[in-house]
């Protein structure tokens, strides 16, 4: 180790005082909340098989369960237990952002007509595909989703991908498809 | 500086006519910073504030997964049938496991434990060197199957629950960035196991090896919601 040798006595002081400052933890520690984590992805893994009522309650389960561990692995692996303030005031503003973006898209999302990516395809008469769907006023039968353009599967046949113009034309040029036909909903 | 000076200098350094202190001099600590201890509470700071736009990065394809989810409801549920559960259960371990050896490793290096900070940084390139051959048979299995983002998305069952694509556009880009994330991680990783061997980290000074730990959290707290979201959803 050649910079061993180059360590001065002043260095040495200031890592007797580092040693109290972040040295924490331990293979106890750390070994435990990995058994933590692997028991609670057992856990997530185990309740995809059981129906909560609605498919909701399953989501929200699963996120609660992936912010436990989530947790687990930024207070002992990353070490915010013990760390300044200012790294888990960096980490929690982050976070405090990335909810303001959420709720801002999602009240955009919901409060605004739907808007669609121009390659979507809608359930039609048999054999037949149609192009952007437009804005739909009335209300879908078979889903509550604001999208609404977005049949079950037991709507009608559906055709995917099966026009060659409707694939080649790429998410983003959905001018091609002037629709002059109105989609059929059932 | 002129405190760090004098304090030097009743250390027995030796400190020149420019109060530059030649002798003895660790290279590691740079020049701009007093102690060790300075340098690496800013070199933190410095790493959070990335992995704060790491998040942010990755939260712009969580939202848009979100609200195409509220939107898409039947598809994505079709969507995610295509995924093995087991394969993703799989990986989330492997990522587990890894994120442990590394806090092992960095422990190990704040301990000045060189050979065991070697063993544990093998371990977590040899878990992420599993989780990106995983993710290679899951790659070329959907390459196969045809169901592909966008516009690549080549499935044509009749009958089938339409706008699938837009699953699997969210799937290959989030997955896809997050690959991209693990392969950066392994190459930071064998950085640290090549400086580690050559002597550069002890108790004074594990700069790196604490950040591009920290870095190889952040990648798996990303999957801890990236395998729910993505394999889970019903």
């Amino acid at each position: 180790m050649a910079t061993e040798t180059l360590n001065t006595a002043a260095a040495h002081t200031h890592a007797a005082t580092t040693d109290h400052g972040h040295i924490h933890g331990g293979p106890k520690i750390y070994g435990a909340v990995l058994a933590a984590l692997l028991f609670l992805t057992v856990l997530t893994v185990g309740a995809s098989y059981i129906h909560f009522g609605s498919g909701m309650a399953n989501v929200i389960i699963a996120l609660v369960i992936a912010s436990l561990k989530a947790s687990l692995v930024a207070l002992f692996f990353m070490h915010l237990r013990w760390d300044r303030p200012i790294s888990a005031i960096t980490f929690c503003a982050s976070l405090f952002f990335l909810g303001l973006f959420l709720i801002g898209c999602y009240t955009d999302y919901i409060s605004r007509a739907p808007s669609e990516p121009a390659n979507i395809k809608s359930a039609v008469a048999p054999g037949g595909l149609v192009g952007p769907q437009q804005n739909q006023v009335t209300p879908q039968p078979n889903h509550g989703a604001p999208g609404g353009s977005t049949p079950s599967g037991a709507s009608g046949p559906v055709v995917q991908g099966a026009s060659p113009e409707g694939n080649s034309g790429g998410p983003m040029t959905g001018k091609e498809h002037p629709s002059p036909q109105v989609p059929t909903h059932q | 500086m002129n405190q760090s000076l004098t304090e030097t200098s009743h250390a027995g350094q030796e400190v020149d006519q420019y109060g530059e202190h030649h002798a003895e001099h660790d290279d590691r600590l740079q020049h701009h910073f007093a102690t060790f201890e300075q340098q690496f509470d800013a070199a933190k700071i410095g790493m959070w504030l990335f992995l704060a736009t790491e998040i942010l990065m990755f939260g712009g394809l969580f939202v848009g997964f979100a609200l195409q989810q509220s939107a898409h409801p039947d598809a994505f549920v079709a969507a995610h049938h295509h995924l093995d559960k087991r394969l993703g259960a799989l990986n989330t371990v492997v990522l587990l496991l890894s994120s442990f050896t590394m806090v092992m490793a960095v422990w190990s290096a704040q301990n000045a434990r060189r050979k065991a900070m070697t063993t544990y940084l093998l371990v977590t390139l040899a878990c992420a060197a599993t989780f990106m051959v995983v993710k290679f048979f899951e790659y070329s299995h959907k390459f196969h199957d045809g169901t592909l983002p966008g516009s690549f998305y080549r499935v044509q069952h009749v009958g089938e629950v339409p706008n699938q694509f837009i699953f699997f556009s969210f799937y290959f880009m989030m997955t896809g960035l997050h690959g991209i994330h693990v392969l950066v991680g392994m190459g930071l990783i064998t950085w640290l196991i090549i400086k580690g061997r050559n002597g550069r980290f002890d108790g004074t000074y594990y700069t790196p090896v604490d950040l591009v730990g920290l870095y190889w959290h952040l990648v798996d707290l990303i999957w801890i919601y990236l395998f729910p979201l993505l394999y889970l959803i019903s």
